[in-house]
Formats: structure tokens, C-alpha cells, sequence
């Protein structure tokens, strides 16, 4: 166990007797099992029916520990989400971490702790991972880079050529709330824990979706540029224009004051364990019923609808004007008067 | 029900929208064209586009956004001299968020972060003294931009570095005040517009008393408004009301729940107190006598251009931006022809377009359709 004083040094990546210590030490005490505790050059692993969905990411996260969670829990669901919304289940992930010479290795010890529960709790293993460690100041403090492999089960079909006029758009819960948390946490507004990430890994509830319907004809997890870039994409890609319904769409109390006062707008603010789901018109209402019965669907709505156009995405606000929503252009800035 | 939902009540509000519809119908008949509205503060242009508003009123009539975005009103001069800031060494420049992208003659701050200057973004002034103090071995160079409403957060933070004895803290001030562009608006023989929405915050600090010369030498209708939906409706019904009514014009205060009579009268003492009014150039206007405030001759020492004079090379305006015409209410983001064409938010032009309270980022955002995503 590193007490409080240790710090990761140089000699923790050399390869050597440290970089050992920090492996069996930390890395295989959290994250062990047989495939990783081989301790091989490769992990081997069956691969069973369907097809093979792989997705990698990195996190670099600033504060790299936020009101609901870390770095360490972000990169497993960060990374498990990107495979539920492609409709893969999550078995595998790799990990490799990037640390600044003097990071607390407590630190990293609750970063490492925060991945086993998170792997724990989506029944996934970490069966290839990797360490690095470069000196202070050539990058900040800690990043985490993984490879998430799942499995497409026969029969599932998710694409942007499925997408029809007359589909529902839903989303399974309050818009905004892992952006909005990191910004304060990161600017020290002092709202608190009032303001807490979602971060969550998503596989069952669309799991619950796909195995219950055949109209699920896309999901995308909302992350950076939040739901309005999302719908933009979609739009986009499929040639069709998105109606959403802005009083339909849900945010939280204290994301929507926190999000007035500093000028930002929800819609883009960045999700972690949202995603939206685009579904045929008959099945909107049960796929609706589906997500509310899971834990991490209790505030779903249906937010809008596709209809034939150009690639555009409209919000009709509460007053019967309409909005158009377009792709993030920039980092959310705060107002200055 | 939170106090501001009642602001923001469709219902309310689509009652209000059919009157002020109404009254518009008619001022229509009585002007043969629709009436013209500006509303000045940036803010406001944001609660406009968000509500749809534009879209709901189209052909009854027309608002227009005015220089009321601190960010858009800075001249090109000023942000060659915040990137000369930058480029000094030991130099860190702070900065309110919205300056970062705008761009400058030749490059931008964001620009320069990239290349290597130190850059940060403060959301007070107060932070950045206190990061000065923190940091003894840099001199923090802060950017004062704004109206009436964050000079005297700036001036409070000279205050704060003179206690501290801090010899690394400055502010490089290009503080302007409102009623004198107001003045520019009104005196100028082109401009066609039936009445003012004013800005909810600058009014706090200055009072509703401050702009009666709006209505008594230029006979222009004038509300003080707030930032929700209906504050606004509500605004346009006063400033129809006014048209319609054929008396004379007057300056109201429909903000009153934050708005006095004479304003906050400490804020004005502090601004008093640490600030002069000075001529200053604005993005449009060019320059308008009083209307700036640069720091009084006890204070200079804090004062960036005094302290570091960075040489500035003369600025070059890109050709075809028409931001300091927009904001002078001659014309709507839609008219300019690098709108959306080249000038986008990814690659602004101009700062009316990278400003979030910008009238094209407005615009741009929530009012414009693609022919194909």
C-alpha cells in the first residue's frame, strides 16, 4: 500500500525492478486475472459468435478526480460505451497509462482501484495494459489510453441507413451533467457535490433495448459537444433533419442554474453515461418503458423526432419558435457581463 | 415554481407574443414598414435567438443587435496589443473567456497559446491577483474588457494588488461605457430605428436615469429589460405601446426587480474612484468621445501599457467584415456576405462571430438552416 509521501518516479517505467514492484504491487493486485497475470507479450482470448467490434480512446481528463468519478472509472465506461452503442458486448479492454513523474502513487492506486470496480461492476477484464513514465512537465499528471473489444451478436444491425422519417429520438436521462461537473470541479466554483458526473458504462439498458426490439435502428453515446452535436452528426450522415422538442429534452436543476450563470448551454455540455437512441415510431413507446425500467434510465424521455430534410437539426421552444442546433465550434466559454 | 420559470411561462408568453403581433400589425400600418428595434446588450441578442424569437415575429417586426458585446465593441488596435502582451517574456496574460478566440489583426490569443505564450482563463478578476501572488516569478497582465458591469471587479482587483504590495499584477483596460455609443447611434443620420432594448446589467450600475437623454434628444422609445423570454416580450409590448400612443417618447424601466432609479451608487463611487474617462475607439464606430476609462494617474503603476508599452504594429482590418456595421444596427448577420461562408465559428472573421453573446455566433447557432448539413 503507498502511503501518502510516494510519488511515481522516472524508474517506474524503466523496466526494471520498480516498474515490477508497480506491476504486481498495484496494477495485478486491482486488476488481476488469468489472462493478465500470464504476464505475456499478448493476451489471448476465444472470440465467440457474431462479429468483433474494437474501439480505442484516451482520457486526459483536468482534475483527473471529479465530483462521481476519476479518470480511472471514465476509461472503462468511456470506453464500454462506445462498444454498447455499436451494439457490441463489452468483453475485453486493454490499458495503458501515461504518468507525469511525481504523481502520488496513492493517486495512481485509486485510479487503478476506481478501473477494477468499474470493470467489475460491467463484468469485463483488463487483459492487456501498459506503463509509461515521462518527466515532469512533458504532459500532466495522469492519462489513460484503452482498446475496448466486444461482440456483435448475429442479427444486430445498427447504422445510419436504417434511420427513417417518422423514427423517435430518445435519450435515457438529464443532459449535461459530467460536463457541468468538470467545469466546476476544474474551476473550483464551489457548487459542491451539488453538480456530480454521470459517468456510467450503459451495456446493459442497450442491451435491454436490443434484445427487447428490432426497431433500435442507432444509439450514440453524447459525449463531447454533448446532444446537440450528436444530432448534428446523425442528421448529417443520414440526410434527414431531427425535430427536437426543448421542453421535451431533460436537464437537471442544478446543471440548468449553474449552466445560466456561467453562459453555457446543456445541450452541448458533454454526457458520460447518456446516450440517444433512434427508434421506429411502434416501438418508441415500449423502447421508452424499457429504458425507464433500468437504473441508469429512470428520467427517459422521447425528445423529438426524424423527419425528411437536408441535415439539419431544429429545437421548437416552449414559445412555438424554433431553433437551429449545430456542431460544438470551440470550447463552451463563459459570459463576461 | 422557481420565481424565473414564471418568466418563462410558454403559456404567458405565447399571450404576450399574440399582442405584441397585434400591436406590430399596426405600428406597420402606421410606419408603412415594420417597425426596428435593437436590442443593445449581447445577452439579450443570446435570449432572443434561444427563445426564436426572431423567427416567430418575422415580417412584423425586426431586431436588430446592437454594440452591446463588450468582446465584438474591441478594437483590432487592442487586440494586437493583448497578443503583444503575450509575446513578452516572463508575461502571462489573463483574460475572461470570450477574449481567447477573437482575432486580432494577424493572429489571435488562442493562437499565441498555441505557439507558446501563457494564456489563462480567469472568471474574476480577484483569481487572477490571487494566481499573481502565487506566481511572483511572471507578471500577470490582466484584461479588462467590459462595460459598467465588470470595471469595477477590475478596479477592485487594482485595489486588492496595492494591498498586497504586489508588484506583478497590472490590468490592461479597454472599459467602455454605454450611453456615449448610444449617443453615436442615435446621432447618426443613417440609422433607422424605432426604439432601444437596454441592457439589464449596465443599467443596474448606471440607473434608468442615465439614459433619459435617449428619449429626450433623440426622441427614440427606450426599455430597460431583463433576460428571460417574457422580459423581452414584454419589452417589445412597452416599446409598441410608446410607438403607437403618439406621445412623447420616454426611457422605462421594466427591469425594476433589479433596476433603480439611480443605479448602484457604490459601484459608481468605486468606478469614480479608480477610473477616468478617457476617448476610446470602438469595432464600427471608431472613436467616441467619453467613452472609454482608463485608470486615474494614482493607479497608473498598475497599469499594463505604463508598466510594458509593447510595441503594436499598425492593425489590418480583413477585407469584407462587416461587424462594425452590425453592430451599428445597419444590418443583420444574413447580409453580410462572409456570414457562414467565411466566416464561420470555426474560422471567425470577425468577433461578432466568435463572442458567444456575438450577434452572427447567435445567429449562426441557433437561426441559420444548411441546404445540406
Amino acid at each position: 500500500m503507498p502511503n501518502n509521501e510516494e510519488i511515481v518516479l522516472l524508474a517506474h517505467g524503466d523496466g526494471g525492478r520498480l516498474t515490477h514492484e508497480l506491476v504486481t504491487g498495484l496494477f495485478l493486485r486491482h486488476l488481476g486475472n488469468r489472462t493478465l497475470a500470464a504476464m505475456t507479450d499478448a493476451a489471448a482470448f476465444p472470440v465467440g459468435e457474431g462479429r468483433m467490434a474494437v474501439t480505442t480512446d484516451s482520457f486526459v481528463i483536468d482534475p483527473p478526480f471529479f465530483p462521481g468519478g476519476d479518470i480511472g472509472k471514465l476509461a472503462v465506461c468511456g470506453t464500454v460505451n462506445d462498444l454498447a452503442v455499436s451494439g457490441a458486448e463489452p468483453r475485453y479492454l486493454t490499458a495503458a497509462f501515461l504518468i507525469e513523474e511525481g504523481f502520488p502513487l496513492a493517486g495512481l492506486e485509486r485510479v487503478v482501484a476506481s478501473m477494477a470496480a468499474a470493470c467489475r461492476d460491467a463484468g469485463i477484464e483488463i487483459v492487456a495494459g501498459d506503463t509509461k513514465v515521462v518527466g515532469r512537465g512533458q504532459l500532466d499528471r495522469i492519462f489513460i489510453n484503452t482498446t475496448g473489444v466486444g461482440v456483435i451478436p448475429p442479427g444486430v444491425d445498427l447504422g445510419y441507413h436504417r434511420i427513417a422519417p417518422g423514427d423517435r429520438i430518445l435519450v435515457n436521462g438529464n443532459m449535461g451533467d459530467h460536463g457541468m461537473a468538470v467545469l466546476a470541479a476544474r474551476e473550483g466554483f464551489g457548487f459542491g457535490d451539488r453538480l456530480v458526473s454521470d459517468c456510467a458504462s450503459l451495456h446493459r439498458i442497450t442491451g435491454r433495448l436490443l434484445a427487447g426490439l428490432e426497431g433500435v435502428k442507432l444509439m450514440r453515446d453524447l459525449t463531447r459537444g454533448g446532444l446537440a452535436t450528436s444530432a448534428k452528426e446523425i442528421a448529417a450522415s443520414s440526410a434527414v433533419d431531427l425535430w427536437l422538442g426543448e421542453t421535451d429534452i431533460p436537464v437537471g436543476a442544478g446543471v440548468k442554474g449553474a449552466a445560466e450563470m456561467l453562459g453555457v448551454d446543456p445541450l452541448y455540455l458533454a454526457n458520460e453515461g447518456k446516450f440517444l437512441a433512434v427508434v421506429a415510431p411502434g416501438e418508441a413507446e415500449q423502447a421508452l418503458a424499457l429504458m425507464r425500467a433500468d437504473e441508469l434510465g429512470r428520467e427517459a424521455r422521447i425528445i423529438g423526432e426524424v423527419k425528411a430534410g437536408a441535415g439539419n437539426v431544429f429545437l421548437k421552444t416552449a414559445l412555438g419558435g424554433t431553433k437551429y442546433l449545430d456542431l460544438l465550434a470551440g470550447a463552451p466559454l463563459p459570459r463576461i457581463c | 415554481m422557481h420565481i424565473l420559470d414564471r418568466f418563462r411561462d410558454p403559456e404567458i408568453g405565447r399571450g404576450l407574443l399574440e399582442k405584441v403581433s397585434e400591436l406590430a400589425g399596426r405600428a406597420q400600418e402606421k410606419l408603412g414598414r415594420p417597425p426596428v428595434f435593437m436590442e443593445v446588450c449581447g445577452t439579450h441578442t443570446v435570449a432572443v435567438s434561444k427563445a426564436g424569437l426572431r423567427g416567430l415575429l418575422d415580417g412584423k417586426l425586426e431586431l436588430r443587435s446592437g454594440p452591446g458585446c463588450p468582446v465584438c465593441v474591441t478594437d483590432y488596435g487592442d487586440i494586437d496589443a493583448m497578443v503583444a502582451f503575450g509575446r513578452l517574456p516572463g508575461v502571462t496574460v489573463g483574460t475572461f473567456g470570450d477574449m481567447v478566440r477573437v482575432p486580432g489583426s494577424r493572429t489571435s490569443l488562442e493562437r499565441e497559446k498555441a505557439r507558446g505564450a501563457d494564456i489563462r482563463v480567469f472568471y474574476s478578476p480577484a483569481d487572477a491577483v490571487k494566481w499573481a501572488q502565487e506566481n511572483p516569478e511572471r507578471q500577470m497582465v490582466f484584461l479588462g474588457v467590459g462595460f459598467e458591469t465588470t470595471a469595477p471587479a477590475v478596479a477592485l482587483s487594482v485595489a486588492q494588488a496595492r494591498a498586497l504590495g504586489l508588484f506583478n499584477y497590472s490590468v490592461f483596460t479597454v472599459h467602455k461605457v454605454v450611453p456615449p455609443a448610444l449617443r453615436a447611434l442615435g446621432s447618426d443620420p443613417e440609422m433607422k430605428l424605432d426604439g432601444l432594448i437596454l441592457p439589464g446589467h449596465v443599467s443596474a450600475i448606471i440607473g434608468r436615469r442615465a439614459y433619459d437623454f435617449i428619449a429626450a434628444e433623440y426622441g427614440l422609445p427606450a426599455v430597460i429589460t431583463g433576460f428571460e423570454t417574457l422580459d423581452i416580450i414584454d419589452a417589445l409590448y412597452n416599446l409598441l405601446q410608446q410607438l403607437l400612443s403618439g406621445g412623447p417618447a420616454r426611457v422605462e424601466n421594466g427591469y425594476t426587480r433589479v433596476v433603480k432609479e439611480e443605479g448602484n451608487v457604490r459601484a459608481q463611487e468605486i468606478l469614480d474612484r479608480f477610473f477616468e474617462i478617457t476617448d476610446v475607439s470602438w469595432r464600427g464606430f471608431g472613436t467616441i468621445p467619453g467613452s472609454g476609462m482608463e485608470l486615474k494617474p494614482e493607479y497608473r503603476e498598475f497599469d499594463a501599457r505604463s508598466r510594458f508599452a509593447p510595441e503594436v504594429e499598425e492593425p489590418r482590418i480583413p477585407a469584407g467584415c462587416r461587424c462594425g456595421d452590425l453592430l451599428k444596427g445597419k444590418l443583420t448577420p444574413r447580409e453580410c456576405r462572409l456570414f457562414a461562408a467565411a466566416c464561420t465559428p470555426s474560422h471567425p472573421v470577425g468577433p461578432c462571430m466568435v463572442s458567444s453573446e456575438g450577434a452572427c455566433a447567435a445567429f449562426y447557432q441557433y437561426e441559420r438552416r444548411s441546404a445540406a448539413g
